[in-house]
C-alpha cells in the first residue's frame, strides 16, 4: 500500500526547506499579513459567542462518538447514500482512488473535469493521476486556480495561495489567461477569473467536489465556501464525484448545527459561510443526475489505531491552528513538504507517511500551545507533536549527537551527586568557549544557539552550592 | 499570616545557570515570614527529555520527584514549563505505567505544586511583596504560564505593586519567542526568526527590563539582547520581587 500526502513526498525536511523561505522576504510579509487578518477576523466573530468553549466541547464529543464507531456511521452512511440514488465505492489508498475517479470518467468518454476546492484530492495527487490518463482537470476555487495555473503548491489548507499577493496573481493571470490587458484591483482580477471559468462550468460534463461533512444517517454530503464557483459545480454537471476521507462522517443532521458554527468563524472569521451546499444522492430534473462517493482510508485507520493521536481525525480543516502558528507565520506552508501544513499538517502528514519523509515534521513547533487553544474540535497538537516525537525516538531515528546529549543528561540527572559534578565539569569545560560570564560560539549542534544569541556562562555557583554554604553558616 | 514551610524545586537549568533566581524566590519568601527548604536529592522534573521524545528518560525523573516531594506541604516551583511538565504529562506517564501508587502519588502531589506567582497569590494571598523596583518592566508571558498554567492576571498585579516600577505595554505580548527547548537547536532558524520579532516588540515596548515566569525564555530573549548589545536586561519575576529601596 503506498500512501501518499501531495506530490511532495520526498521533500526535504522542514529545517532546511525552512531556510530558504525565511530568506524571502515577499513570502514572508504576504503570510503575516493574511494570517494577522485572518486572525482579527476570527477573534472577533468567536468573541461574539458566550458559548464558544461548549460549542468546542461539543463538536469534541460528536468527532469522538464517530470514530469510536467509524465503521457502523460510515455504513449507514452508504447504505443511506445508496438509498438515495448515489454509488458509494471504497478506496484503500491514493492509487485505488484516483483509478475509481478515472474509470468513471473514462465510462463517459469524457477528458476534462471542473473541481470544487478538495485537499483530499491534493492529497492523493489526483490531477497528476488525471493528466496521465488524458484528462484535464480544472479548478474552479480561485486561489486553487491561481496555484494550478502558477504551477504552485498550495500553502494554507483554506487559503491556499496566502503566499501570494495581488500582484504576483495578476502577474499569473496576464500569462496563463493569455491576456492581452488585466487591471490592479482585485475586483479586475475575480472578473477574470470569472470569465475563464463560467465557460468551463457551462460546457464540462463532470465535477469532482471534496467534502466538508457526509451525514451518515441520510446519506447527505455537505460543501462549504464563499466564491459559489463550488455550487456551480455541484449542480451545473451531469455527473459529480465526491472524494472524501472516511474520518468526514458525522451521525446526524442536527450535528451540522455544531459544525457549521465553528468552521466558518474558525477558517476565514465569517459567521456563516456564503454558500452552504448540502444534497443527497440523485434527484430526476435537477441537479447532477449520477453521484459517486469515494470513501478514502490513505492511512486514516491507522492513525484510528493510536488511541494518542487519533484526535488528529477530529480535524475539519478550518485552518485555524496555521493562522495562529508562530512557526508558519515565518514560514508558510511550503516548509512542511506537504499539502497538509502547519500544526496540523505537522501531527497529520507523519502520520499519514507513516513517518517516512516526513520525520522532521513532528518538531516543526515550539509547543507554544496557540494552536490547541483555537482548535474549534479541540485537538492537543502539541500533545500529539510530543507522542509523535516519542516514536520518532523509539525507532531510533533520532540524530546521533541529540541521542548522546539526551542519554548524557539522563546520567547527570539520575542523582544530585552526578549533576552537582556536571555542573563543575561543565564550568570548567566551558573556558575554551567563555568570555566576561557571556559564551558567544559553541561548535558542532549547539551553533545554531549561538548563530544569533549570546549563551550565559555557567556561573561560578550553582543555586545547590549556594545553598549547602548558607546552610552551613546557619549552623 | 501563618508561617508556611516551602519546599523549592529549582529546576535543573535554574540550579545550574540561573542561580540568582532561586536565591530571590528564597529572599522574597522569607521577607514575608515563611521558611523555605531546599532538598538536595532533587535534579529535574523530566521536561527536555520528555518534549523531545524520550519518554523513558523522563519516566524515572518523575518517580524521583514525587520520591522526594512527597511529604512537603507547598512546593514552590520558580518555573511554569516545569510546572506545566508535572501538570500536564505526569498524570498520563503515570497512568501508561499502569501502576496505581504512581497514579495515586501524582494525584495527591500536583495540588501541592505552585508556580512561584500561584504560590503567592493563591497560597500566600499577597499582591504587594514589599519590593521597589525603579525601572520600565515589560513582562514576557510565557506560553507556558499563559496556555498551560493559565496563570492570567498574577504576574502583572504582582508587577503593579512593585513600587516605582513602570509596567510597559510588550505589543503582540502573547506570541511565543521562539525557545521550545531543543526546538531552538533543532529548528535554529526558525527560532531566530520567532526571535527577531520578540526582540522587536521588546525594544519597541521602552522596557529596560524585560521578565518572565521562565527563565528558558528569558534566556533565549537575553541572548539576543545581548548579542545584540541593545541594554535591556532579562530578570526573572522573582529577582524584580526581591528587589527593595534599601537594597538599590
Amino acid at each position: 500500500m503506498s500512501v501518499r500526502v501531495g506530490e511532495a513526498a520526498q521533500a526535504p525536511d522542514f529545517p532546511s526547506a525552512a531556510k530558504p523561505i525565511l530568506a524571502n522576504t515577499q513570502i514572508r510579509h504576504n503570510v503575516r499579513r493574511a494570517t494577522e487578518v485572518i486572525r482579527a477576523k476570527r477573534a472577533k466573530v468567536v468573541s461574539e459567542l458566550p458559548e464558544w468553549e461548549q460549542l468546542r466541547e461539543s463538536a469534541y464529543q460528536i468527532k469522538q462518538h464517530t470514530l469510536r464507531h467509524l465503521a457502523s456511521y460510515l455504513e449507514q452512511f452508504e447504505s443511506a447514500c445508496v438509498r438515495a440514488g448515489g454509488q458509494v465505492h471504497w478506496a484503500r489508498d491514493a492509487d485505488e482512488a484516483n483509478e475509481i475517479v478515472v474509470r468513471i470518467i473514462q465510462t463517459h468518454q469524457e477528458s476534462e473535469v471542473i473541481k470544487v476546492k478538495t485537499m483530499t484530492s491534493d492529497e492523493i495527487g489526483l490531477n497528476r493521476a488525471l493528466e496521465t490518463a488524458g484528462i484535464t482537470p480544472y479548478e474552479t476555487d480561485l486561489a486553487d486556480l491561481v496555484i494550478q495555473l502558477a504551477h504552485d503548491q498550495p500553502s494554507h489548507i483554506v487559503v491556499p495561495a496566502l503566499h501570494r499577493n495581488k500582484m504576483e496573481i495578476r502577474r499569473i493571470f496576464l500569462k496563463e489567461m493569455h491576456l492581452a490587458e488585466l487591471g490592479e484591483q482585485p475586483e479586475d482580477l475575480t472578473e477574470a477569473a470569472r470569465k475563464y471559468l463560467r465557460e468551463k462550468f457551462l460546457r464540462v460534463k463532470i465535477a469532482i467536489s471534496g467534502a466538508n461533512f457526509m451525514v451518515a444517517k441520510t446519506g447527505s454530503v455537505c460543501v462549504v465556501e464563499s466564491e459559489g464557483n463550488g455550487r456551480m459545480c455541484l449542480t451545473l454537471p451531469r455527473v459529480l464525484i465526491t472524494l472524501a476521507g472516511i474520518e468526514k462522517v458525522i451521525p446526524r443532521f442536527e450535528d451540522l448545527e455544531v459544525f457549521l458554527q465553528l468552521l466558518p468563524r474558525s477558517a476565514t472569521g465569517e459567521r456563516m459561510n456564503p454558500y452552504n451546499s448540502i444534497w443527497t444522492g440523485v434527484r430526476p430534473g435537477d441537479g447532477p443526475q449520477e453521484f459517486h462517493v469515494i470513501l478514502l482510508d490513505n492511512g486514516r485507520t491507522d492513525v484510528l489505531q493510536d488511541a494518542e493521536a487519533r484526535d488528529t481525525l477530529n480535524c475539519i480543516r478550518c485552518g485555524a491552528c496555521l493562522n495562529t502558528c508562530p512557526v508558519y507565520r515565518q514560514t508558510g506552508g511550503h516548509a512542511y513538504g506537504s499539502i497538509y501544513a502547519g500544526p496540523i499538517g505537522a501531527i497529520l502528514t507523519p502520520q499519514l507517511q507513516r513517518m517516512q519523509h516526513s520525520q522532521s515534521l513532528p518538531y516543526a513547533s515550539s509547543l507554544c500551545g496557540a494552536c490547541y487553544d483555537v482548535c474549534p474540535v479541540k485537538i492537543n497538537i502539541p500533545e500529539i507533536l510530543v507522542h509523535l516525537r516519542s516514536k520518532v525516538v523509539e525507532q531510533g531515528d533520532a540524530p546521533l549527537s541529540e541521542r548522546l546529549a539526551m542519554k548524557a543528561a539522563a546520567f547527570a540527572f539520575a542523582d544530585e551527586h552526578r549533576l552537582a559534578a556536571a555542573q563543575k565539569l561543565a564550568r570548567i569545560g566551558q573556558w575554551p568557549v567563555e568570555r566576561n560570564g557571556v559564551i558567544r560560539n559553541l561548535p558542532g549542534f549547539l551553533g545554531g544557539w549561538t548563530a544569533v544569541r549570546d549563551l550565559p556562562a555557567i556561573p561560578k555557583e550553582s543555586f545547590r552550592e549556594w545553598w549547602i554554604k548558607r546552610e552551613l553558616k546557619r549552623q | 499570616m501563618k508561617s508556611v514551610l516551602i519546599s523549592l524545586f529549582i529546576g535543573c537549568y535554574n540550579d545550574t545557570l540561573f542561580p540568582e533566581t532561586g536565591k530571590a524566590v528564597v529572599e522574597v519568601l522569607e521577607r514575608l515570614g515563611h521558611r523555605v527548604e531546599f532538598r538536595l536529592e532533587q535534579t529535574c522534573c523530566g521536561q527536555m527529555h520528555y518534549n523531545t521524545g524520550y519518554h523513558r528518560a523522563a519516566f524515572p525523573l518523575m518517580e524521583r520527584f514525587l520520591d522526594i516531594f512527597r511529604d512537603s506541604e507547598v512546593i514552590c516551583v520558580p518555573s511554569s514549563s516545569c510546572v506545566a511538565m508535572m501538570r500536564d504529562h505526569y498524570p498520563k506517564m503515570a497512568a501508561a505505567s499502569k501502576d496505581p501508587r504512581l497514579q495515586r502519588d501524582v494525584r495527591e502531589i500536583l495540588p501541592r505544586v505552585f508556580e512561584f506567582s500561584e504560590l503567592l497569590v493563591d497560597k500566600l494571598n499577597v499582591l504587594d511583596v514589599g519590593a521597589c523596583f525603579p525601572h520600565a518592566v515589560a513582562l514576557h508571558p510565557s506560553c507556558h504560564s499563559l496556555r498551560s498554567l493559565r496563570v492570567g492576571e498574577r504576574p502583572v498585579q504582582l508587577l503593579r505593586h512593585v513600587r516605582e516600577l513602570k509596567l510597559v505595554d510588550l505589543p503582540e505580548a502573547e506570541q511565543c519567542c521562539g525557545f521550545g527547548g531543543t526546538f531552538a537547536i533543532k529548528n535554529a532558524d526558525v527560532s531566530a526568526a520567532m526571535l527577531s520579532e520578540k526582540v522587536r516588540n521588546v525594544l519597541d515596548s521602552g522596557a529596560e527590563v524585560c521578565t518572565s515566569l521562565d527563565n528558558s525564555c528569558l534566556m533565549h530573549i537575553g541572548g539576543a539582547l545581548s548579542r545584540l548589545r541593545a541594554g535591556i536586561r532579562c530578570m526573572h519575576l522573582a529577582e524584580i520581587l526581591a528587589c527593595t529601596e534599601e537594597s538599590r
